[in-house]
């Protein structure tokens, strides 16, 4: 196996780094859902249990990592529409730079506008 | 090293079903029902009332309306099998002993299959009145 990959067209450049944060956004939000599956299980065992869980859910600290949250997904969904239009749509590798910006750029938006919001309700609710 | 791909455009000789291409046709079409469940599961969750309001009651709110059931063992379904493939393709990528990416993915696969199950039983059979004593948390629907 080759140890050093010898291209340099992609290498460094946007397709690289979209793809790197596209892995580790799908990883993080994996291990998010093992967990998450376990958590809501507890509806199913004892109410006061989950309600015990969702409490640490609305503490700030976890706020925070809910922002994260939030923002790996944001990115992943969108960079996934465009890596399904890089695949499918005729146009899509010329304009795959373009649309990384456009990814990046829709996603702060949304999450410009959802963070004040949430941190407004974890810190009312930590009042 | 320098890796040729002979004529990487001639159609493919194995026979048998091309699993790989319907692993690549499933992540771009789970992935786009997903925007919508996953969007629509933060807006009801996470943007309208805030974490906040989870709680049991809340749960019981959603889950005694077959509308959200469906939706979310759907949700469940695709980003579990969505989310183990795509691991699946990390340890292919890095693991280098064959037997470590072996057991690495048959591990992934029995977790995905075990959380599909509970996820889905815990959707399906969830009951509301699970405690009738209960006061604080107890649903409208029980009293
Ligand atoms: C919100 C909607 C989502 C969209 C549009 C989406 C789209 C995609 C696409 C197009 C790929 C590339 C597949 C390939 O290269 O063959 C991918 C990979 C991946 N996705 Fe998603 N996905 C979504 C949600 C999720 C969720 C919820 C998870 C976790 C449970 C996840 C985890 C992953 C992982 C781990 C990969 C593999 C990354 C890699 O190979 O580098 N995705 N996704
Ligand atoms: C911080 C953000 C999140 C919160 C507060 C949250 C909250 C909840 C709650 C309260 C439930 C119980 C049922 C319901 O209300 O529909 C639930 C179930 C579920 N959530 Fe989330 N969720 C979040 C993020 C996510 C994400 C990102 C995913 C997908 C990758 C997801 C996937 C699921 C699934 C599959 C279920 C059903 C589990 C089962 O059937 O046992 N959730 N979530």
């Amino acid at each position: 196996m080759a140890k050093l990959p010898a291209g340099t067209l992609y290498r460094g450049k946007v397709g690289m780094w979209s793809w790197v944060l596209h892995r580790i956004t799908g990883v993080a939000i994996f291990f998010f859902l093992l967990v998450h599956i376990l958590d809501t299980s507890l509806v199913r065992v004892d109410p006061e249990a989950y309600n015990g869980v969702m409490a640490t859910y609305k503490t700030v600290i976890i706020g925070f990592g809910e922002l994260g949250l939030v923002a790996a997904i944001l990115f992943h969904a969108f960079n996934g529409v465009r890596i399904i239009l890089i695949d499918f749509w005729r146009k899509g590798f010329k304009y795959q730079n373009l649309m990384f910006w456009i990814v990046v750029a829709i996603a702060f938006i949304l999450f410009a506008g959802f963070a004040p919001r949430h941190l407004m309700h974890v810190f009312s609710y930590n009042n | 090293m320098e890796i040729v791909i002979e004529t990487p455009n001639s159609p493919r000789k194995r026979k048998g079903a091309n699993w790989e291409k319907y692993g690549w046709m499933y992540m771009r079409i789970s992935g786009a029902v997903l925007i919508v469940l996953i969007f629509g599961h933060l807006i009801v969750n996470l943007w309208d009332k805030g974490v906040g309001a989870i709680d049991f009651a809340f749960v019981a709110g959603k889950w005694t309306n077959p509308f959200w059931q469906v939706w979310d063992v759907l949700m469940l379904w695709l980003a579990l099998i969505h989310g183990t493939n795509g691991m699946r393709t990390i340890t292919n990528d890095y693991a280098e002993k064959e037997w470590v990416r072996k057991t690495l993915n048959i591990t992934l696969w029995v977790v995905c299959g075990a959380l599909i199950i509970l996820g889905t039983l815990v959707a399906t059979t969830f009951d509301p009145c699970i405690d009738p004593n209960a006061v604080n948390y107890l649903p409208t629907v029980c009293k």
